[in-house]
């Protein structure tokens, strides 16, 4: 069954962190990452720009479009993953040692009910900012 | 465990501008709020660990900092003794909420009062920078005297006199008004900005120590940024950072030559800032009110955008320059007009454009630079050689000289082989 585990964390703390840190702990999490590839259970997954880079349409008639992310909160949606697992307790056990990689915030893990896989070609996939790495 | 460390870390360098910005509400005082905010993250780092990190740090921190600035003030008065420690780390389910209320309603005006304090119109460039990496980024006196090349306890003189001089000023207290408003977050824009110039204008041998100041000019314009999500000016900061920024990788070579922006290796420019930049540009357009940051945004963003030297859309350049002009005129923007101008119309327009900017810019090094290049272009080696000499007598890092050096050198040669 596929599940996301969307990762909410303070945006100003993660942003806070220096670049040292920051490859720390990409550094282990691409650990998990690694693990969860060879397992074949790794769905896309993806990490957000910063919420100041953001702009929310609402579907009003017509549209307004606002400046920023589109919730005002204490953590900030800042990434998420889709994991192909048995049930919830190993949906739980993955977002564990993803926490213990990157402690602070909290995953919410929530069924899929539609996956479109997309089509984008290997040069848009590779235009994101951060390249994926060979192991995940 | 050093992950709990680094977490509690981020942590409290997150939350600081918040909490001082508050305590310094309360106490109207920026010594008593530092202290304050002091006395709060050493019981963060015994508390936490124990209790579990606090759902919102901000909070926790003024809610401690203030209750402990309160009992020393009432313990030098009448020796009462301090709350136990373990009453102070239980707070944090009961009177969050109301640190909340008392502090959600102010964040913004109290973060701005903070830099703004640091912007005090009586303190030269150099002391609100420091001041502002003291008191708002935290920034360790060590730190900061490494950053400015100068000993610690110089810089630790010097941020004094400026807490003074600020301590001295009358702190404006009340909710600004509009206007007022509007005044402190240009003050505290250009004031960003003097921060991040000054890590960016450096010499190679001292990126390292100065690299710092960008990383936290950047900071501090994206927590801007949050504060005022809606102000075209402070993306187009935001914007023009992260896009100089994203440069520095490629910007010495190894021997710690400057590299202009036509003879970088454009694979060491940091896409992920490069993506931020565009994406902030995309945001601020959309405003259709353009100002000077938003331009200077837009030009890096056109740099940015080129894959090679030969893309750059020049012509769009020299547009924008002409629109920054116009909003801030100034002989140094006609001298970078003039660099566009002479890829879109050749060497003798620049020429042309630039000459009657000598008296202004007698004493410029990029001025000398940039006419000693044009007239080699134009053939004029004799002229170019002593536009280039002047350029050198007036460099101001050994960089500069060096490089300056660099098209003298070819220009001997040409003639030699001429």
């Amino acid at each position: 069954m596929l599940y996301t585990l969307l990762c909410y964390n303070s945006e100003d703390m993660v942003f806070s962190w220096s670049q040292e840190e920051d490859d720390a702990v990409m550094e282990r999490l691409h650990q998990v990452h690694g693990k969860l590839h060879s397992q074949g259970k790794l769905g896309p997954s993806l990490r957000l720009m910063a919420t100041t880079t953001a702009a929310t349409l609402r579907k009003s008639d017509p549209p307004v479009v606002v400046d920023g992310p589109f919730a005002e909160t204490k953590e900030q949606l800042l990434g998420f993953y889709v994991v192909d697992v048995e049930n919830l307790d190993e949906a739980l056990a993955i977002a564990k040692d993803l926490g213990q990689a990157n402690p602070g915030g909290s995953y919410e893990i929530r069924p899929v009910r539609l996956f479109l896989p997309g089509s984008l070609p290997q040069s848009a996939q590779e235009s994101a900012a951060e390249a994926a790495t060979e192991d995940a | 465990m050093s992950a709990d460390l680094a977490w509690m870390d981020a942590a409290l360098t997150s939350a600081r501008p918040q909490a001082i910005g508050a305590l310094l509400r309360y106490f109207r005082d920026l010594e008593t709020a530092e202290e304050a905010y002091q006395d709060a993250c050493l019981r963060a780092l015994r508390a936490w660990p124990q209790n579990g990190p606090p759902r919102d740090p901000a909070a926790w921190l003024i809610m401690v900092g203030r209750n402990a600035a309160l009992d020393a003030k009432r313990k030098t008065a009448r020796l009462d003794e301090l709350p136990p420690e373990e009453a102070l780390s239980d707070l944090d389910d009961v009177e969050t909420p109301l640190a909340e209320r008392l502090d959600s309603a102010n964040y913004r005006d109290d973060i701005l009062r903070l830099l703004f304090i640091c912007c005090h119109p009586q303190l030269p460039p150099t002391q609100q920078i420091a001041l502002a990496l003291r008191v708002v980024s935290g920034l360790s006196v060590k730190q900061i005297a490494r950053a400015f090349l100068v000993s610690e306890a110089a810089m630790e003189q010097r941020i004094t006199r400026a807490k003074r001089q600020v301590g001295r000023a009358d702190i404006p207290f009340e909710t600004p008004s509009d206007e007022e408003r509007d005044a402190r977050l240009f003050a505290v824009m250009a004031m960003i900005y003097l921060v991040f110039n000054e890590g960016y204008s450096t010499a190679a041998k001292d990126a390292a120590a100065r690299i710092p100041l960008c990383d936290e000019a950047i900071r501090l314009a994206r927590l801007l940024q949050r504060l005022f999500p809606s102000e075209p000016e402070v993306m187009g900061l935001t914007a023009l950072l992260v896009l100089q920024h994203s440069r520095a990788a490629a910007r010495f070579d190894a021997e710690g030559n400057v590299i202009l922006l036509d003879d970088q290796d454009r694979s060491r420019w940091n896409r992920q800032l490069i993506g931020e930049g565009l994406a902030l540009m995309d945001k601020a357009l959309r405003h259709n009110s353009p100002g000077p940051y938003q331009i200077q945004g837009a030009i890096a963003a056109l740099h940015a955008r080129a894959a090679k030297p030969a893309e750059t859309d020049w012509a769009q350049i020299e547009r924008l320059y002409v629109a920054l002009e116009r909003l801030t005129p100034s002989p140094v923007i006609r001298l970078n007009r003039a660099v566009a101008v002479s890829k879109v119309a050749g060497p003798a327009a620049a020429l042309a454009m630039i000459e009657p900017l000598e008296p202004a810019l007698e004493g410029y090094f990029h001025f000398h630079g940039l006419k000693g290049a044009l007239l080699k272009e134009l053939g004029r080696s004799r002229e170019a050689r002593v536009a280039f000499n002047r350029a050198i007598a007036l460099a101001n890092t050994a960089a500069e000289a060096a490089h300056i050096r660099l098209h003298l050198d070819r220009l001997e040669n040409d003639t030699t082989a001429a």
